[in-house]
């Protein structure tokens, strides 16, 4: 069966996706008809060719270290989309349990 | 002046000579929009306040003196970039409530050229599809057939200016999303070299393979667009550090002295004999304006699908990261941290970017990542070799934008059937090459009724954006297809 070429409760726990049981049923056959599709690169020689993760010619950009006005938000613009601040900060759950 | 009707040039030079001004452009929009858009859902949100607002503005600056290239014009955004003060909600639940602080450059680029924003336009989620239908908020309609879908992932952008409620648009196109749904709205739809627009407040998708263009009803106003918002701009780091180019005043009328490149494996007998037929004829009609037909081969373009369905997603796996319910957009509450990671990402997304996240994080894991991330890697450079292997022998490259007109919705149900709508689109994408799609004619679509449009995709080597729009326009002033064609009357009052 295509589905058991991928693990997907294994894949969604790294993507922190929390998936149906109606959802496994579903992605795992369509994703192994995915991953047979792209098999097809198998044929394709690719011995003594570079990868390429950008087409066109590029260097590193640097920029001097200096404070941009221009591109910052203020806190008070950059906590309007949070769904939830507090302090002026993102408030999130406790990651760090409390000792003793 | 008909500010329905004119093309961006005419509306700018009425402007900028005082024969109408942006606000009575607005005044007029603003009902029509609305009207249009009853039947269409191209827009996600209308913004007739910032309109009105800028086209103050610009008759202020026309009254100083200033001269505007899109002056008046009303102008549509894709819901991936951002405009402050607006929601910008790339089409998802998990972004449905967000509003955007701060504006895309190339939307910044647009407004300050003159242009007015009438709103924000829908899209696949995230701008992963083919048809439109993967937006979580609206379903678009094709202004050409109720029935039918307006094309993906621009699917707003394509069908507002094809409908004829926006002048101009900008969409996104990461594997064709501007040039599928160009050829099925009847528009011109044009993707420039990767890196020519900037992509600072654009939503990433595939960051290697996404680009901002324009959706116009004729080449010349999508080179005034390009124009407009192309160059440099050094809050995109992969925006490319060279002279912007303008194209506008270098159209050409004919094509002789051109070597027009047709592909030997983009057979087009396999897709029926009307739409054989239909790219018959444009091919002939390129040589009837003196181009030289040569065949060329791309060997490596029937991977092109695999290699991109590797990259793109592998990309989205990690770009997609960043919505966790922490900054912005939804949250949903958990036991602990990663629960709230878990079930805000599985509330927010739709089924196609979970599945792309899935078959990405795949890609990209431990084992895999050689087999299939790498290898698509070396695959695309194949790919690019290919193309600039065949331009020795051509200038330009053309072939159908898509395998068929506009399909029904929920024609498409199984993923891989979508994806292949891609085909012509995908290995250029690849290849990071300018190009885009101008209307070729029409065809009755099985189990249409009406004549649906086709496009033609032109595509050239790195940077040649202005031979490109010369050719396209070249061609498109021979046949003027997009006029046969009238938008179904929808809504009218």
């Amino acid at each position: 069966m295509a589905s058991d070429r991928i693990d997907i409760r294994h894949v969604a726990r790294l993507a922190r996706l929390a998936l149906t049981d109606a959802e496994i049923a579903t992605f795992g056959p369509q994703l192994g008809n995915l991953l047979t599709f792209v098999d097809a690169l198998g044929e394709l020689d690719t011995a003594n060719v570079a990868a390429t993760a950008q087409v066109i010619p590029s260097r590193n950009v640097q920029r001097e270290d200096a404070i941009r006005p221009e591109t910052m938000l203020s806190r008070e613009d950059a906590l309007r989309n949070a769904p939830r601040a507090q302090h002026g900060f993102f408030a999130v759950p406790r990651i760090i349990a409390e000792e003793g | 002046m008909d500010p329905v009707r004119d093309s961006a040039r005419a509306i700018a030079r009425a402007v900028n000579s005082r024969e109408a001004s942006a606000v009575e452009i607005a005044e007029a929009m603003i009902p029509h929009v609305a009207r249009v858009d009853a039947s269409l859902d191209a827009y996600l949100e209308l913004t007739p306040e910032l309109m009105r607002e800028h086209a103050r503005k610009v008759d202020a600056r026309v009254a100083a003196g200033e001269t505007l290239p899109l002056a008046g014009v009303p102008v549509a955004i894709k819901d991936n970039m951002c405009l402050t003060g607006t929601h910008t909600t790339a089409g998802s639940r998990i972004l449905e409530n967000f509003v955007a602080p701060y504006t895309a450059t190339a939307v910044q680029r647009l407004l300050d050229a003159g242009a007015l924003p009438i709103g924000k336009t829908n899209l696949d989620e995230f701008a992963m599809g083919s048809s439109g239908e993967n937006s979580a908020l609206k379903k678009t309609r094709n202004p050409y057939d109720l029935e039918r879908v307006p094309g993906g992932s621009s699917a707003g952008s394509a069908a507002s200016v094809g409908g004829f409620e926006a002048t101009l648009s900008l969409g996104s196109d990461t594997g064709g999303s501007i040039r599928e749904p160009a050829a099925f709205c009847n528009v011109v739809g044009f993707k420039p070299t990767y890196g020519r627009v900037s992509r600072y407040g654009l939503i990433a998708f595939a960051s290697s393979l996404d680009q901002i263009g324009p959706f116009a009803r004729t080449v010349e106003d999508a080179a005034l667009t390009y124009d407009a918002i192309g160059g440099h701009d050094p809050l995109d780091a992969t925006s490319v550090d060279r002279e912007h180019e303008p194209t506008a005043g270098f159209l050409r009328e004919d094509l002789r002295g051109v070597r027009v490149g047709i592909v030997k494996e983009f057979a087009t007998s396999e897709l029926g004999s009307e739409i054989d037929a239909c790219y018959r004829k444009a091919y002939a009609d390129l040589e009837a304006l003196g181009a030289e037909l040569v065949e060329v081969e791309l060997p490596t373009a029937k991977y092109g699908l695999a290699t991109y369905y590797l990259i793109a997603p592998a990309e989205c796996s990690s770009n997609l990261a960043r919505f966790d319910g922490v900054r912005y957009g939804l949250r949903v509450d958990g036991a602990d941290v990663n629960e709230m990671y878990e079930r805000t990402r599985a509330a927010g997304f739709g089924p196609e970017v979970k599945r792309r996240i899935l078959i990405g994080t795949y890609a990209l894991s431990s084992g895999y990542y050689d087999a299939y991330y790498v290898k698509a890697q070396k695959a695309r450079t194949r790919i690019a070799e290919d193309f600039a292997r065949a331009f020795e022998r051509c200038d330009v490259i053309a072939s159908p934008a898509a395998s068929t007109p506009a399909f029904g919705f929920n024609a498409k149900s199984d993923p891989v059937s979508m994806y292949l709508m891609d085909y012509y689109t995908i290995p250029v994408s690849l290849a990071g090459l300018p190009s885009l799609s101008v209307p070729c004619g029409a065809v009755v679509p099985e189990g249409g009724t009406r004549p649906m449009p086709m496009g033609l995709q032109l595509a050239s080597p790195l940077f040649t954006e202005r031979a490109l729009l010369g050719y396209a326009h070249a061609y498109e002033r021979a046949t003027m297809h997009a006029e046969k064609l009238s938008p179904i009357e929808v809504a009218t009052a």
